[in-house]
């Protein structure tokens, strides 16, 4: 059998920077254990220049810090509801790796289309879906994002250019290629887009588990892309588990994910996916080169989840200190530090009031989706083709043998 | 005797046979050292060790197309897909390969594996995670598809299952899997798959059920009146499927009501009433009544209960081809 090494997980030792609402963080920035093949600088943020995040206007920042602070409280709430049994079937928390679907999203245009798996909340609510569509969705109700009929797994935003909350592992990864594949045909062979208006030069991106990395799809998948140089970017949100089992126990070159995308010759880059600065300034320069180049590229972007694998996860397969470990570089606490201390753009009362208002936000979506009423049985029938057809099943004629109390 | 659940009377008959064929190896999901989604060989691979309860990548495909491998070798494994709908990323491996691998090699070449797949609702998840997918897999020729309902056929069936030369899909109703215990016979004993169960006797009508509807179906029979003998077979294994049994009781009965959680399009039940025609026509005193799913996507939690099949719906059904 073929063993590659682990990547050891290491503490990242550095004085404690000071109480903040969510953890205490190190001073440090670098991401425990993280391995950093190819001369790629993974994590370090000690860069020499400025960082292309510098230039960005304090607002921009605080609203990342904003967005992440969104997500972790409407998690909080979820968690909550689903052990109050209002969450049906199950529930994947994105608690710990809020700067990802932050900071990746922030770093492309709103029309680039997006597309991720079944921990889909942070990219929901990223992308702009109101906390309430995404909660009454969680709680199966009616005003849900999807009219509570796809639940936690399937969060969908049309408008907001979010093509699911995938459920199977890996199965979003060709589709991701189709999307993209459809922006470089509207440049290329259309000349103007599909939802209006004139072609641009778009980037998809297509989100994926590291246990993905291990499905047969995402290898078809990034042949096409590269084959074919569709302008995707494969971002493997790598938090080092796929389910219960621990990524070098699951998948080669578990130290350099990036071998894989080189073998289908599209460029590989590992990313700190615990810093969202870090993110921005390495990703936003990446999608740009792709967007421009209209070519794919793949990134592992390190990151942890604080929570199970899903509500109903034992854990067994890690130690509660290697948790607490990841905590201590809470991607939250580490830009809350720097709009503090470094930008000085925020006071402590100004996040105090950013925490209070999500935390209001979150409530509210649950007393939403509490208030809201569950699907009419009658869409039971509806959405299954273009209309109810009466020779084509689904039918309102199955009435015969059993009352039907749909009808 | 022990009291057991059918999630624990399912453990210890891979452990049982895990201890008296070294061939059988179970791999999977999470199935070592987290013991499976649903717990089902909790604690195998602490006594059988990493050789033979085998943790793996998320990689259905890879799954299934290994095991196909390790059977044609001359082992026994025992495939565990985490959901019925994660059979999907399996499908060209189990359809087009396991099924046929006999046929294709005028069985010189044979596939001695049994897939276990949880199956079916009632756990307040959506699609590909609640799904009755049964009738796909009988559907192609070459899968022998079972189905139990109790812990005491789960067991029997498990057996003959991983015994049996040919590629079995196991479905283990989810909604079954802790919802009750019965006594469990210590010794080892083994149910012919392939081979109905008359769950009560009735001379007035015959209920046909398989998996966790069984349970919907006794709900229904114990609120029919006094008078009203109603016979329930439990099909148990939906391919081969027992005719004969069908057949037997409904030539008595004259009357016949199908339940299932799959949508009816062209589903088991259809197969089970178009089998009543063609074999007890002139004995019928009714049109022979499904009660099924519908033919919509399995939805989530909120409409889950309008979806599944509930004993009202059965016992109606019931009230109906009596009254006819």
């Amino acid at each position: 059998m073929h063993q590659t090494s682990p990547a050891p997980v290491q503490p990242a030792p550095g004085p404690a920077a000071g109480e903040n609402r969510y953890h205490i963080t190190s001073s440090r920035v670098g991401m425990p254990g993280a391995a950093e093949p190819n001369g790629h600088a993974a994590g370090n943020g000690h860069h020499a220049g400025p960082r292309p995040s510098d230039a960005l206007a304090s607002p921009v920042l605080v609203k990342w810090l904003r967005d992440m602070i969104m997500i972790r409280e409407f998690e909080n709430r979820c968690a909550q509801a689903y052990q109050q049994a209002k969450i049906g079937g199950f529930c994947h928390l994105y608690i710990g790796q809020e700067a990802l679907a932050v900071g990746t999203i922030a770093s492309v245009e709103h029309d680039d289309p997006i597309i991720t798996a079944y921990r889909d909340h942070g990219h929901a609510l990223a992308r702009g879906m109101t906390p309430r569509a995404c909660m009454a969705e969680m709680f199966g109700k009616a005003t849900g994002c999807a009219k509570g009929k796809g639940g936690s797994m399937h969060m969908f935003d049309r408008p907001n250019w979010l093509f699911g909350g995938h459920g199977i592992v890996g199965a979003q990864t060709p589709v991701g290629a189709g999307l993209a594949f459809a922006a470089k045909y509207e440049l290329e062979v259309l000349g103007r887009s599909l939802a209006g208006g004139a072609a641009k030069k778009k980037v998809a991106l297509c989100y994926l588990g590291d246990g993905a990395l291990n499905q047969g799809a995402l290898h078809e998948a990034m042949n096409l892309a590269g084959l074919w140089s569709i302008p995707v970017i494969y971002v493997v949100e790598n938090n080092r588990y796929s389910m219960g089992t621990a990524i070098e126990r699951g998948t080669t070159m578990a130290h350099d994910l990036t071998a894989k995308a080189r073998a289908y010759g599209i460029e590989g880059v590992q990313i700190d996916g615990m810093d969202v600065r870090t993110i921005y300034d390495r990703f936003k320069p990446l999608a740009d080169r792709c967007r421009e180049q209209q070519r794919p590229a793949f990134v592992d972007l390190l990151t942890y989840r604080y929570q199970g694998h899903s509500m109903s996860d034992p854990q067994k397969y890690r130690a509660k200190d290697e948790v607490e470990l990841f905590r201590q570089r809470d991607s939250i606490a580490l830009l809350e530090q720097h709009l503090l201390h470094e930008r000085r753009a925020l006071s402590e009362a100004d996040v105090d009031a950013i925490v209070h208002e999500c935390k209001a936000l979150a409530q509210d979506s649950v007393e939403f989706a509490e208030q809201s009423p569950a699907p009419d049985a009658q869409e039971l029938y509806s959405d299954v083709y273009v209309n109810i057809q009466p020779d084509l099943s689904p039918t309102r004629a199955y009435v015969h043998g059993a009352k039907n109390p749909l009808l | 005797m022990a009291q057991m659940t059918l999630v624990q009377a399912i453990t210890s008959t891979l452990a049982h046979e895990m201890e008296r064929d070294s061939r059988v190896v179970c791999l999977g999901e999470d199935v070592g050292l987290n013991g499976g989604v649903f717990r089902v060989t909790d604690g195998l691979q602490k006594r059988f060790g990493k050789d033979r309860v085998i943790d793996t990548p998320l990689s259905e495909s890879g799954i299934m197309g290994a095991s196909i491998g390790l059977a044609i070798a001359g082992m026994r494994p025992i495939p565990e897909i985490q959901f019925e709908g994660f059979l999907g990323p399996a499908y060209d491996q189990l359809v087009n390969h396991a099924a046929r691998f006999r046929n294709r090699t005028r069985g010189t070449v044979t596939v001695p594996m049994t897939v276990r797949v949880p199956v079916g609702g009632g756990i307040h998840a959506p699609e590909f995670h609640s799904d009755s997918p049964e009738a796909i897999y009988t559907h192609n020729p070459g899968l022998k598809v079972v189905m139990p309902g109790t812990p005491t056929d789960a067991k029997g069936l498990l057996l003959s299952a991983i015994r049996d030369p040919d590629p079995v899909v196991f479905f283990e109703p989810k909604r079954v899997y802790r919802s009750f215990r019965e006594e469990v016979p210590d010794e080892e004993y083994t149910i012919p798959i392939g081979k109905a169960k008359v769950v009560s006797e009735g001379t007035d009508v015959t209920v046909i059920s398989w998996g966790a509807s069984v349970f919907q179906c006794l709900a229904a029979m114990d609120e029919l009146p006094e008078d009203v003998s109603a016979e329930l077979i439990d099909l148990r294994t939906i391919h081969p499927m027992d005719s004969e049994a069908v057949v037997a009781s409904v030539e008595k009965t004259g009357r016949a009501v199908v339940v299932q959680e799959a949508p009816r399009l062209c589903s088991v039940a259809s197969e089970v009433a178009a089998l009543i025609q063609e074999r007890c026509f002139l004995r019928l005193h009714a049109p022979v009544q499904r009660v099924t799913g519908f033919d919509t996507i399995m939805p989530y939690a909120k409409l889950e209960n309008d979806y599944l099949p509930d004993a009202k719906r059965v016992g109606e059904a019931i009230r109906q081809v009596l009254a006819y």
